[in-house]
Protein backbone atom coordinates (compact mmCIF):
# COMPACT_ATOMS: atom_id res chain seq x y z
CA UNK A 1 0.00 0.00 0.00
CA UNK A 2 0.68 3.51 -0.22
CA UNK A 3 3.95 3.03 -2.84
CA UNK A 4 2.12 3.69 -6.49
CA UNK A 5 2.59 6.80 -8.20
CA UNK A 6 -1.04 6.31 -8.98
CA UNK A 7 -3.87 4.62 -7.00
CA UNK A 8 -7.31 4.20 -8.79
CA UNK A 9 -10.59 3.04 -6.59
CA UNK A 10 -13.30 2.11 -8.40
CA UNK A 11 -16.33 -0.18 -7.42
CA UNK A 12 -20.43 -0.36 -7.33
CA UNK A 13 -21.96 2.86 -6.22
CA UNK A 14 -22.32 3.38 -2.92
CA UNK A 15 -18.97 0.42 -2.50
CA UNK A 16 -17.91 3.39 -0.09
CA UNK A 17 -15.00 4.24 -2.43
CA UNK A 18 -14.73 8.16 -1.12
CA UNK A 19 -14.28 7.03 2.20
CA UNK A 20 -11.67 4.47 1.46
CA UNK A 21 -9.83 7.33 -1.25
CA UNK A 22 -10.08 10.09 1.49
CA UNK A 23 -8.28 7.61 4.25
CA UNK A 24 -5.90 6.47 2.11
CA UNK A 25 -4.87 9.44 0.65
CA UNK A 26 -4.88 11.18 4.28
CA UNK A 27 -2.27 7.97 5.45
CA UNK A 28 -0.41 8.43 1.73
CA UNK A 29 0.04 12.35 2.66
CA UNK A 30 0.97 11.04 6.92
CA UNK A 31 3.99 8.69 5.04
CA UNK A 32 5.55 12.57 4.11
CA UNK A 33 4.54 12.26 0.06
CA UNK A 34 3.47 14.59 -1.78
CA UNK A 35 -0.17 13.96 -2.68
CA UNK A 36 -3.30 14.72 -4.48
CA UNK A 37 -6.22 13.55 -4.74
CA UNK A 38 -8.77 13.73 -7.71
CA UNK A 39 -12.27 13.07 -7.47
CA UNK A 40 -13.12 11.65 -10.99
CA UNK A 41 -17.05 11.43 -9.34
CA UNK A 42 -19.21 12.55 -11.98
CA UNK A 43 -22.38 10.49 -10.96
CA UNK A 44 -22.95 11.35 -7.71
CA UNK A 45 -23.58 15.03 -6.84
CA UNK A 46 -23.96 14.95 -3.17
CA UNK A 47 -21.60 13.57 -0.51
CA UNK A 48 -18.07 13.84 -2.63
CA UNK A 49 -14.71 14.22 -1.73
CA UNK A 50 -15.50 17.78 -2.25
CA UNK A 51 -17.12 17.88 1.04
CA UNK A 52 -14.24 17.20 3.00
CA UNK A 53 -11.91 19.61 0.78
CA UNK A 54 -11.23 21.97 4.21
CA UNK A 55 -9.84 18.93 5.87
CA UNK A 56 -8.28 17.83 2.86
CA UNK A 57 -6.06 20.85 1.98
CA UNK A 58 -5.07 21.37 5.66
CA UNK A 59 -3.27 18.33 5.22
CA UNK A 60 -1.43 19.44 2.06
CA UNK A 61 -3.16 17.22 -0.17
CA UNK A 62 -4.14 18.77 -3.27
CA UNK A 63 -7.46 18.44 -4.12
CA UNK A 64 -9.28 18.40 -7.56
CA UNK A 65 -12.49 18.34 -8.45
CA UNK A 66 -15.46 18.19 -11.19
CA UNK A 67 -16.35 22.16 -12.39
CA UNK A 68 -20.08 21.69 -11.28
CA UNK A 69 -18.37 21.60 -8.05
CA UNK A 70 -18.03 25.24 -7.77
CA UNK A 71 -21.16 26.12 -9.74
CA UNK A 72 -23.41 23.94 -8.08
CA UNK A 73 -25.12 23.07 -11.75
CA UNK A 74 -25.28 19.29 -12.45
CA UNK A 75 -23.51 19.43 -15.75
CA UNK A 76 -20.15 18.14 -14.27
CA UNK A 77 -16.94 18.50 -16.73
CA UNK A 78 -13.44 17.43 -16.31
CA UNK A 79 -10.91 20.15 -15.55
CA UNK A 80 -7.67 20.34 -17.68
CA UNK A 81 -5.91 20.30 -14.08
CA UNK A 82 -6.01 16.37 -13.84
CA UNK A 83 -4.08 16.41 -16.87
CA UNK A 84 -1.47 17.56 -14.40
CA UNK A 85 -1.66 15.24 -12.26
CA UNK A 86 -0.40 12.67 -15.14
CA UNK A 87 2.52 15.29 -16.09
CA UNK A 88 3.81 16.01 -12.45
CA UNK A 89 4.83 12.85 -11.15
CA UNK A 90 6.62 14.58 -7.71
CA UNK A 91 2.75 13.75 -7.12
CA UNK A 92 1.50 10.47 -5.24
CA UNK A 93 -2.39 10.47 -6.94
CA UNK A 94 -5.19 8.83 -5.77
CA UNK A 95 -8.32 8.90 -7.80
CA UNK A 96 -11.84 8.63 -6.78
CA UNK A 97 -13.94 7.27 -9.85
CA UNK A 98 -17.12 7.12 -9.72
CA UNK A 99 -20.00 4.33 -8.96
CA UNK A 100 -20.19 1.55 -11.92
CA UNK A 101 -19.67 1.54 -15.44
CA UNK A 102 -21.50 4.42 -15.68
CA UNK A 103 -18.48 6.16 -13.52
CA UNK A 104 -15.49 4.27 -14.82
CA UNK A 105 -15.92 5.70 -18.00
CA UNK A 106 -14.88 9.03 -17.19
CA UNK A 107 -11.50 7.52 -15.88
CA UNK A 108 -11.15 5.90 -19.44
CA UNK A 109 -10.38 9.56 -21.04
CA UNK A 110 -6.88 9.23 -18.83
CA UNK A 111 -6.26 5.34 -19.64
CA UNK A 112 -3.69 6.11 -22.02
CA UNK A 113 -2.04 8.01 -19.37
CA UNK A 114 -2.28 5.71 -16.72
CA UNK A 115 -1.02 2.98 -18.31
CA UNK A 116 2.32 4.98 -18.86
CA UNK A 117 2.78 5.27 -15.25
CA UNK A 118 3.03 3.20 -11.90
CA UNK A 119 0.04 2.65 -11.19
CA UNK A 120 -2.47 -0.30 -9.32
CA UNK A 121 -6.55 -0.46 -9.85
CA UNK A 122 -7.96 -1.35 -6.52
CA UNK A 123 -11.79 -2.50 -6.82
CA UNK A 124 -13.58 -1.68 -3.66
CA UNK A 125 -16.52 -3.94 -2.35
CA UNK A 126 -19.20 -3.74 0.02
CA UNK A 127 -20.59 -7.09 -0.18
CA UNK A 128 -23.95 -5.97 2.04
CA UNK A 129 -24.85 -3.54 -1.21
CA UNK A 130 -27.38 -4.39 -3.19
CA UNK A 131 -25.74 -5.18 -6.52
CA UNK A 132 -22.81 -6.87 -5.42
CA UNK A 133 -23.31 -9.30 -2.55
CA UNK A 134 -22.38 -12.71 -4.34
CA UNK A 135 -19.30 -14.07 -5.54
CA UNK A 136 -21.47 -13.80 -9.07
CA UNK A 137 -22.47 -10.34 -9.13
CA UNK A 138 -19.31 -9.12 -7.87
CA UNK A 139 -17.60 -10.80 -11.00
CA UNK A 140 -20.11 -8.95 -13.28
CA UNK A 141 -19.41 -5.86 -11.99
CA UNK A 142 -15.76 -6.08 -11.93
CA UNK A 143 -16.12 -6.92 -15.77
CA UNK A 144 -18.19 -4.05 -16.38
CA UNK A 145 -16.05 -1.66 -14.47
CA UNK A 146 -12.45 -2.42 -16.32
CA UNK A 147 -13.90 -2.86 -19.22
CA UNK A 148 -15.74 0.37 -19.59
CA UNK A 149 -12.54 1.97 -17.77
CA UNK A 150 -10.11 0.04 -20.37
CA UNK A 151 -7.79 -0.73 -16.52
CA UNK A 152 -7.74 -4.09 -15.39
CA UNK A 153 -8.45 -4.59 -11.81
CA UNK A 154 -5.71 -5.42 -9.98
CA UNK A 155 -6.74 -5.78 -6.63
CA UNK A 156 -9.82 -5.95 -4.43
CA UNK A 157 -10.70 -4.60 -1.25
CA UNK A 158 -12.89 -5.69 1.24
CA UNK A 159 -15.04 -2.52 3.01
CA UNK A 160 -18.06 -4.62 4.10
CA UNK A 161 -19.88 -1.97 5.98
CA UNK A 162 -23.76 -1.47 7.67
CA UNK A 163 -21.96 2.30 8.62
CA UNK A 164 -22.33 2.40 12.12
CA UNK A 165 -24.13 -0.44 12.11
CA UNK A 166 -21.10 -2.78 10.81
CA UNK A 167 -19.39 -5.58 12.93
CA UNK A 168 -16.33 -7.71 12.97
CA UNK A 169 -18.43 -10.95 11.98
CA UNK A 170 -19.60 -8.70 8.59
CA UNK A 171 -15.67 -8.10 7.36
CA UNK A 172 -15.72 -11.65 8.23
CA UNK A 173 -18.57 -12.97 6.12
CA UNK A 174 -17.21 -10.54 3.47
CA UNK A 175 -13.84 -11.80 3.24
CA UNK A 176 -15.58 -15.37 2.60
CA UNK A 177 -17.14 -13.67 -0.29
CA UNK A 178 -14.18 -12.08 -1.42
CA UNK A 179 -12.14 -14.95 -1.49
CA UNK A 180 -14.11 -17.14 -3.37
CA UNK A 181 -14.27 -14.21 -6.27
CA UNK A 182 -10.50 -13.73 -5.80
CA UNK A 183 -9.90 -17.68 -6.63
CA UNK A 184 -11.91 -18.07 -9.29
CA UNK A 185 -10.60 -14.05 -11.16
CA UNK A 186 -6.95 -14.42 -9.53
CA UNK A 187 -7.24 -11.33 -8.34
CA UNK A 188 -5.76 -10.78 -4.60
CA UNK A 189 -7.29 -8.90 -1.83
CA UNK A 190 -5.48 -6.01 -1.53
CA UNK A 191 -6.37 -4.81 1.88
CA UNK A 192 -9.44 -4.57 4.69
CA UNK A 193 -10.38 -1.52 4.97
CA UNK A 194 -13.06 -0.21 7.92
CA UNK A 195 -13.43 2.02 10.25
CA UNK A 196 -10.52 2.17 13.25
CA UNK A 197 -13.00 0.60 16.23
CA UNK A 198 -14.43 -1.71 14.04
CA UNK A 199 -11.63 -3.20 12.12
CA UNK A 200 -9.21 -3.73 15.16
CA UNK A 201 -11.88 -6.23 16.79
CA UNK A 202 -11.67 -8.37 13.69
CA UNK A 203 -8.83 -11.13 13.98
CA UNK A 204 -9.99 -12.93 10.34
CA UNK A 205 -7.10 -12.61 7.59
CA UNK A 206 -3.89 -11.52 9.56
CA UNK A 207 -2.01 -11.59 6.26
CA UNK A 208 -4.22 -9.26 4.60
CA UNK A 209 -3.25 -5.53 5.06
CA UNK A 210 -5.57 -3.68 6.87
CA UNK A 211 -6.69 0.56 5.97
CA UNK A 212 -8.04 1.77 9.11
CA UNK A 213 -10.40 4.46 8.74
CA UNK A 214 -11.65 7.49 10.40
CA UNK A 215 -15.12 8.92 9.64
CA UNK A 216 -14.69 12.08 7.47
CA UNK A 217 -18.47 12.72 6.23
CA UNK A 218 -21.22 13.69 8.43
CA UNK A 219 -24.41 14.24 7.97
CA UNK A 220 -26.73 17.18 9.48
CA UNK A 221 -28.24 14.87 12.61
CA UNK A 222 -24.78 13.46 13.06
CA UNK A 223 -22.97 16.92 13.57
CA UNK A 224 -22.80 17.86 17.52
CA UNK B 1 -37.69 -10.35 7.70
CA UNK B 2 -34.30 -10.56 5.84
CA UNK B 3 -30.66 -9.70 6.56
CA UNK B 4 -29.87 -5.77 6.83
CA UNK B 5 -27.73 -3.82 3.20
CA UNK B 6 -26.86 -0.68 2.75
CA UNK B 7 -28.69 1.10 0.10
CA UNK B 8 -29.10 4.56 -1.45
CA UNK B 9 -32.81 6.20 -0.93
CA UNK B 10 -33.76 6.67 -4.69
CA UNK B 11 -32.53 3.00 -5.17
CA UNK B 12 -34.93 1.86 -2.26
CA UNK B 13 -38.12 3.40 -4.17
CA UNK B 14 -37.39 1.36 -6.96
CA UNK B 15 -36.42 -1.75 -5.25
CA UNK B 16 -39.70 -1.16 -2.91
CA UNK B 17 -41.94 -0.41 -6.22
CA UNK B 18 -41.06 -3.63 -7.97
CA UNK B 19 -41.49 -5.82 -4.42
CA UNK B 20 -44.68 -4.11 -4.41
CA UNK B 21 -45.48 -5.39 -7.49
CA UNK B 22 -44.87 -2.39 -9.97
CA UNK B 23 -43.97 -3.27 -13.33
CA UNK B 24 -44.21 -0.21 -15.09
CA UNK B 25 -41.38 2.65 -14.65
CA UNK B 26 -41.80 5.72 -17.39
CA UNK B 27 -39.34 8.63 -16.18
CA UNK B 28 -36.69 10.75 -17.06
CA UNK B 29 -33.34 11.74 -15.73
CA UNK B 30 -32.87 14.93 -12.97
CA UNK B 31 -30.98 15.24 -10.01
CA UNK B 32 -31.09 14.10 -7.28
CA UNK B 33 -33.29 11.71 -8.27
CA UNK B 34 -31.78 9.75 -11.30
CA UNK B 35 -30.76 6.62 -9.63
CA UNK B 36 -34.09 5.23 -9.39
CA UNK B 37 -34.18 5.42 -12.77
CA UNK B 38 -30.99 3.96 -13.22
CA UNK B 39 -31.87 1.39 -10.83
CA UNK B 40 -35.33 0.21 -12.66
CA UNK B 41 -33.12 0.50 -15.76
CA UNK B 42 -30.70 -2.46 -14.42
CA UNK B 43 -33.61 -4.55 -12.87
CA UNK B 44 -36.81 -4.37 -14.91
CA UNK B 45 -35.23 -6.82 -17.24
CA UNK B 46 -34.89 -9.19 -14.72
CA UNK B 47 -38.92 -8.80 -14.06
CA UNK B 48 -40.09 -8.61 -17.79
CA UNK B 49 -41.26 -5.07 -16.76
CA UNK B 50 -41.46 -2.35 -18.72
CA UNK B 51 -38.80 0.54 -17.87
CA UNK B 52 -38.56 3.67 -20.62
CA UNK B 53 -36.65 6.44 -20.61
CA UNK B 54 -39.32 8.82 -22.07
CA UNK B 55 -38.71 11.49 -24.40
CA UNK B 56 -39.74 14.23 -21.64
CA UNK B 57 -41.26 14.26 -18.13
CA UNK B 58 -44.67 15.12 -19.88
CA UNK B 59 -44.94 12.10 -21.92
CA UNK B 60 -43.84 10.02 -19.06
CA UNK B 61 -46.56 11.25 -16.57
CA UNK B 62 -48.88 10.58 -19.93
CA UNK B 63 -47.29 7.07 -19.96
CA UNK B 64 -48.51 6.85 -16.30
CA UNK B 65 -51.83 7.93 -17.57
CA UNK B 66 -51.90 4.92 -19.98
CA UNK B 67 -50.21 2.17 -17.74
CA UNK B 68 -53.05 2.76 -14.73
CA UNK B 69 -55.94 2.91 -16.92
CA UNK B 70 -55.14 0.05 -17.89
CA UNK B 71 -54.65 -1.53 -14.23
CA UNK B 72 -51.34 -2.03 -14.26
CA UNK B 73 -49.07 -0.82 -11.13
CA UNK B 74 -47.06 2.23 -12.10
CA UNK B 75 -44.93 4.68 -11.40
CA UNK B 76 -42.93 7.92 -12.30
CA UNK B 77 -40.32 9.74 -10.23
CA UNK B 78 -38.51 13.27 -11.18
CA UNK B 79 -37.39 16.11 -9.22
CA UNK B 80 -38.88 19.59 -9.30
CA UNK B 81 -39.06 21.15 -12.33
CA UNK B 82 -39.79 17.73 -14.15
CA UNK B 83 -42.35 17.01 -11.33
CA UNK B 84 -43.90 20.95 -12.95
CA UNK B 85 -43.96 19.30 -16.17
CA UNK B 86 -46.05 16.62 -15.13
CA UNK B 87 -48.60 18.90 -13.83
CA UNK B 88 -51.22 18.85 -16.58
CA UNK B 89 -51.23 14.89 -16.81
CA UNK B 90 -51.49 14.81 -13.10
CA UNK B 91 -54.72 16.85 -13.05
CA UNK B 92 -56.05 14.71 -15.62
CA UNK B 93 -55.11 11.54 -14.35
CA UNK B 94 -56.88 12.99 -11.17
CA UNK B 95 -60.07 13.31 -12.86
CA UNK B 96 -59.76 9.80 -13.95
CA UNK B 97 -59.40 8.80 -10.79
CA UNK B 98 -56.41 6.61 -11.86
CA UNK B 99 -54.39 5.15 -8.98
CA UNK B 100 -50.39 5.47 -9.54
CA UNK B 101 -47.50 6.83 -7.79
CA UNK B 102 -45.49 9.74 -8.25
CA UNK B 103 -42.46 10.58 -6.48
CA UNK B 104 -40.39 13.63 -6.38
CA UNK B 105 -37.23 13.99 -4.84
CA UNK B 106 -37.37 18.24 -3.93
CA UNK B 107 -34.21 20.35 -5.31
CA UNK B 108 -34.10 23.54 -4.12
CA UNK B 109 -36.21 26.43 -6.68
CA UNK B 110 -37.53 28.36 -7.34
CA UNK B 111 -36.58 27.66 -11.63
CA UNK B 112 -34.24 25.01 -12.46
CA UNK B 113 -32.91 25.90 -8.99
CA UNK B 114 -30.12 24.18 -7.54
CA UNK B 115 -29.78 20.11 -6.97
CA UNK B 116 -29.50 20.43 -2.82
CA UNK B 117 -31.86 19.65 -0.79
CA UNK B 118 -35.28 21.34 -0.25
CA UNK B 119 -39.17 21.00 0.82
CA UNK B 120 -40.26 23.85 -1.24
CA UNK B 121 -42.42 21.91 -3.43
CA UNK B 122 -45.03 21.47 -0.12
CA UNK B 123 -47.47 24.00 -1.69
CA UNK B 124 -47.09 22.00 -5.14
CA UNK B 125 -47.58 18.79 -3.68
CA UNK B 126 -50.15 19.23 -1.15
CA UNK B 127 -52.18 21.89 -2.59
CA UNK B 128 -52.67 20.84 -6.09
CA UNK B 129 -49.76 21.56 -8.52
CA UNK B 130 -52.22 21.06 -11.71
CA UNK B 131 -55.37 22.48 -12.35
CA UNK B 132 -58.71 21.89 -10.46
CA UNK B 133 -60.15 20.50 -7.59
CA UNK B 134 -58.14 17.20 -7.15
CA UNK B 135 -55.90 15.96 -3.90
CA UNK B 136 -53.62 13.39 -3.71
CA UNK B 137 -52.44 11.82 -0.94
CA UNK B 138 -48.52 13.15 0.10
CA UNK B 139 -46.54 10.89 2.27
CA UNK B 140 -43.07 12.35 3.66
CA UNK B 141 -40.52 9.56 4.65
CA UNK B 142 -37.66 10.66 6.88
CA UNK B 143 -35.34 7.69 7.15
CA UNK B 144 -34.85 4.90 4.01
CA UNK B 145 -36.14 2.18 6.24
CA UNK B 146 -39.26 4.20 6.40
CA UNK B 147 -39.10 5.14 2.59
CA UNK B 148 -39.19 1.66 1.56
CA UNK B 149 -42.21 1.23 3.94
CA UNK B 150 -44.48 4.75 2.28
CA UNK B 151 -43.60 3.09 -0.77
CA UNK B 152 -45.20 -0.13 -0.61
CA UNK B 153 -48.44 1.67 1.22
CA UNK B 154 -48.45 4.19 -1.50
CA UNK B 155 -49.13 1.48 -4.38
CA UNK B 156 -51.70 0.28 -1.26
CA UNK B 157 -53.72 3.14 -0.84
CA UNK B 158 -53.45 4.42 -4.76
CA UNK B 159 -55.33 0.97 -5.87
CA UNK B 160 -57.66 1.34 -2.88
CA UNK B 161 -58.80 4.64 -3.75
CA UNK B 162 -57.87 4.55 -7.08
CA UNK B 163 -56.27 7.93 -6.39
CA UNK B 164 -52.77 9.16 -7.33
CA UNK B 165 -50.18 8.65 -4.55
CA UNK B 166 -47.10 10.66 -4.23
CA UNK B 167 -43.95 10.45 -1.87
CA UNK B 168 -42.08 13.59 -1.15
CA UNK B 169 -38.61 13.61 0.07
CA UNK B 170 -35.79 15.59 -0.63
CA UNK B 171 -32.37 15.21 -2.27
CA UNK B 172 -30.88 13.98 1.11
CA UNK B 173 -33.22 11.47 1.68
CA UNK B 174 -32.73 10.84 -2.21
CA UNK B 175 -28.57 10.56 -1.97
CA UNK B 176 -27.64 9.00 1.17
CA UNK B 177 -27.50 4.77 2.18
CA UNK B 178 -28.63 3.82 5.51
CA UNK B 179 -29.21 0.12 6.20
CA UNK B 180 -32.46 -1.45 4.99
CA UNK B 181 -34.33 -4.37 5.94
CA UNK B 182 -36.80 -6.26 3.57
CA UNK B 183 -40.28 -7.73 4.32
CA UNK B 184 -39.72 -11.75 2.94
CA UNK B 185 -43.41 -10.79 1.36
CA UNK B 186 -44.70 -7.45 1.40
CA UNK B 187 -48.48 -6.84 2.05
CA UNK B 188 -49.95 -6.23 -0.99
CA UNK B 189 -53.78 -5.05 -1.62
CA UNK B 190 -55.33 -6.97 -4.49
CA UNK B 191 -58.16 -4.16 -5.79
CA UNK B 192 -61.17 -5.34 -8.42
CA UNK B 193 -59.93 -3.21 -11.05
CA UNK B 194 -62.89 -4.28 -13.45
CA UNK B 195 -62.88 -0.20 -14.62
CA UNK B 196 -59.70 -0.94 -16.36
CA UNK B 197 -59.69 -0.36 -20.08
CA UNK B 198 -58.47 -4.42 -20.89
CA UNK B 199 -60.29 -5.48 -23.81
CA UNK B 200 -63.82 -6.92 -23.35
CA UNK B 201 -63.15 -9.74 -24.93
CA UNK B 202 -66.77 -9.17 -26.76
CA UNK B 203 -68.25 -10.43 -23.13
CA UNK B 204 -68.86 -7.33 -21.53
CA UNK B 205 -69.63 -3.38 -22.44
CA UNK B 206 -66.51 -1.27 -23.15
CA UNK B 207 -64.96 0.02 -19.63
CA UNK B 208 -64.21 4.24 -20.47
CA UNK B 209 -60.98 5.97 -18.84
CA UNK B 210 -61.85 10.26 -19.30
CA UNK B 211 -60.95 13.49 -17.68
CA UNK B 212 -63.91 15.24 -19.65
CA UNK B 213 -67.12 15.78 -18.74
CA UNK B 214 -68.90 18.71 -21.02
CA UNK B 215 -71.90 18.34 -19.25
CA UNK B 216 -72.17 20.95 -15.98
CA UNK B 217 -74.49 18.78 -14.07
CA UNK B 218 -72.22 15.41 -14.98
CA UNK B 219 -68.83 17.50 -13.71
CA UNK B 220 -70.49 18.90 -10.52
CA UNK B 221 -71.62 15.32 -9.90
CA UNK B 222 -68.50 13.97 -11.06
CA UNK B 223 -66.89 16.52 -8.39
CA UNK B 224 -68.95 15.34 -5.53
CA UNK B 225 -67.58 11.65 -5.84
CA UNK B 226 -63.59 12.87 -5.66
CA UNK B 227 -64.73 15.07 -2.95
CA UNK B 228 -66.13 12.23 -0.93
CA UNK B 229 -63.51 10.10 -2.02
CA UNK B 230 -61.01 12.80 -0.31
CA UNK B 231 -62.96 12.68 3.14
CA UNK B 232 -62.85 9.08 3.02
CA UNK B 233 -59.24 9.72 2.71
CA UNK B 234 -58.65 11.77 5.64
CA UNK B 235 -60.96 9.90 7.64
CA UNK B 236 -58.46 6.68 7.47
CA UNK B 237 -55.02 7.40 5.81
CA UNK B 238 -53.80 10.46 7.75
CA UNK B 239 -50.31 9.43 9.41
CA UNK B 240 -48.42 11.49 12.10
CA UNK B 241 -46.08 10.47 14.50
CA UNK B 242 -45.35 12.69 18.03
CA UNK B 243 -42.89 12.30 20.16
CA UNK B 244 -42.28 14.04 23.29
CA UNK B 245 -45.47 16.46 22.75
CA UNK B 246 -46.85 15.86 26.80
CA UNK B 247 -45.97 18.25 28.73
CA UNK B 248 -43.29 20.58 26.29
CA UNK B 249 -42.91 23.96 26.58
CA UNK B 250 -42.98 24.29 22.57
CA UNK B 251 -43.92 21.83 19.88
CA UNK B 252 -41.50 22.04 16.50
CA UNK B 253 -43.60 20.69 13.67
CA UNK B 254 -41.02 19.36 11.06
CA UNK B 255 -41.11 16.32 8.59
CA UNK B 256 -39.02 14.62 6.58
CA UNK B 257 -35.15 14.83 7.00
CA UNK B 258 -35.63 17.68 9.28
CA UNK B 259 -37.40 15.84 11.56
CA UNK B 260 -34.46 14.15 12.02
CA UNK B 261 -32.38 16.90 13.22
CA UNK B 262 -35.07 18.25 15.43
CA UNK B 263 -34.92 15.04 17.48
CA UNK B 264 -31.33 15.72 18.06
CA UNK B 265 -32.44 19.19 19.54
CA UNK B 266 -34.56 17.44 21.85
CA UNK B 267 -31.92 15.91 23.17
CA UNK B 268 -29.59 18.73 23.63
CA UNK B 269 -32.53 21.18 24.62
CA UNK B 270 -32.95 18.51 27.26
CA UNK B 271 -30.13 19.35 28.85
CA UNK B 272 -30.76 22.68 29.08
CA UNK B 273 -34.09 21.65 31.40
CA UNK B 274 -36.55 22.89 27.78
CA UNK B 275 -38.76 20.15 26.56
CA UNK B 276 -39.59 20.64 22.98
CA UNK B 277 -41.93 18.17 21.22
CA UNK B 278 -42.31 16.72 18.03
CA UNK B 279 -45.49 16.55 15.80
CA UNK B 280 -43.95 15.04 12.49
CA UNK B 281 -46.73 14.69 9.54
CA UNK B 282 -46.23 11.64 7.81
CA UNK B 283 -49.11 12.54 5.91
CA UNK B 284 -48.88 16.02 4.66
CA UNK B 285 -52.02 15.93 2.57
CA UNK B 286 -54.25 14.95 4.44
CA UNK B 287 -52.59 16.90 7.09
CA UNK B 288 -53.02 15.61 10.24
CA UNK B 289 -55.44 18.26 11.71
CA UNK B 290 -56.15 16.67 14.56
CA UNK B 291 -53.20 16.12 15.85
CA UNK B 292 -52.29 19.71 16.24
CA UNK B 293 -55.90 20.43 18.07
CA UNK B 294 -55.02 17.95 20.78
CA UNK B 295 -51.61 19.49 21.77
CA UNK B 296 -53.10 23.42 20.57
CA UNK B 297 -53.22 24.37 24.57
CA UNK B 298 -50.03 22.10 25.67
CA UNK B 299 -47.18 24.49 24.96
CA UNK B 300 -46.37 28.20 25.03
CA UNK B 301 -45.73 28.30 21.30
CA UNK B 302 -45.50 26.20 18.10
CA UNK B 303 -42.71 26.43 16.04
CA UNK B 304 -42.49 25.07 12.47
CA UNK B 305 -38.90 24.47 11.06
CA UNK B 306 -38.53 23.85 7.11
CA UNK B 307 -36.46 23.89 3.92
CA UNK B 308 -38.48 26.93 2.48
CA UNK B 309 -39.93 29.77 2.97
CA UNK B 310 -42.70 28.78 5.34
CA UNK B 311 -45.29 26.45 3.11
CA UNK B 312 -46.46 24.06 5.75
CA UNK B 313 -46.49 26.64 8.48
CA UNK B 314 -49.26 27.70 7.15
CA UNK B 315 -51.57 24.47 7.70
CA UNK B 316 -50.24 24.40 11.32
CA UNK B 317 -51.80 27.92 11.83
CA UNK B 318 -55.07 27.08 10.10
CA UNK B 319 -55.24 23.56 11.92
CA UNK B 320 -54.40 25.38 15.40
CA UNK B 321 -57.03 28.29 14.14
CA UNK B 322 -55.34 30.50 16.75
CA UNK B 323 -55.19 28.98 19.87
CA UNK B 324 -51.16 29.17 19.84
CA UNK B 325 -48.67 31.31 18.58
CA UNK B 326 -46.85 29.87 15.78
CA UNK B 327 -43.22 30.63 14.73
CA UNK B 328 -41.28 29.61 11.74
CA UNK B 329 -37.59 29.22 11.19
CA UNK B 330 -36.88 27.82 7.22
CA UNK B 331 -33.23 27.87 5.57
CA UNK B 332 -33.59 27.59 1.26
CA UNK B 333 -31.33 27.34 -1.73
CA UNK B 334 -30.46 23.65 -0.57
CA UNK B 335 -29.34 25.08 2.36
CA UNK B 336 -30.24 22.70 5.61
CA UNK B 337 -31.35 24.25 9.20
CA UNK B 338 -28.63 23.58 12.17
CA UNK B 339 -29.21 21.94 15.63
CA UNK B 340 -27.52 24.98 16.75
CA UNK B 341 -29.92 27.40 14.81
CA UNK B 342 -32.93 26.07 15.81
CA UNK B 343 -31.57 25.65 19.67
CA UNK B 344 -31.09 29.33 19.46
CA UNK B 345 -34.54 30.17 17.80
CA UNK B 346 -36.25 27.82 20.81
CA UNK B 347 -34.77 30.05 23.46
CA UNK B 348 -35.28 33.07 21.86
CA UNK B 349 -39.06 32.23 21.21
CA UNK B 350 -39.27 30.95 24.88
CA UNK B 351 -37.56 34.17 26.90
Amino acid sequence: MFDRRITIFTGHFGSGKTEVSVNYALQTAERGKKTAIVDLDIVNPFFRTADVRNMLEDKGIKVVTPVYANTNVDVPSLPAEINTMFEDRSYSVVLDVGGDDLGARAVSRYKEQIAGEDHIHYFVVNTRRPMTRTPEEIERMIWEIQTTAGIDVDMLVNNANLLGSTTPELLGEASSILHKVSEKLSIPIGFISGMQEVLFEYSGDPDIERLYMIKNIRLPWEEK
Amino acid sequence: MGEKILMKGNEVIAEAALRAGCRHYFGYPITPQTEVAHYFAKKMPEYGGTFIQAESEIAAMNMVYGAASAGARVMTSSSSPGISLKQEAISYAACAELPAVIVNIVRAGPGLGGILASQCDYFQSTKGGGHGDYRMVVLAPSSVQELYELVVDAFNIADRYRTLCMIMGDGMLGQMMEGVEFSDQEEIFKADKGWAVTGTGMTRENNMITSIYIDPEILEKHNLKLQAKYREITENETRVETYNCDGADIIVAAYGTVARIIKNVIKTAEKEGIKVGLIRPITLWPFPTATFEKYAEVPKAFLSVEMSAGQMVEDVRLSLNGKSPVHFLGRMGGMIPTQKEILEKIREILK
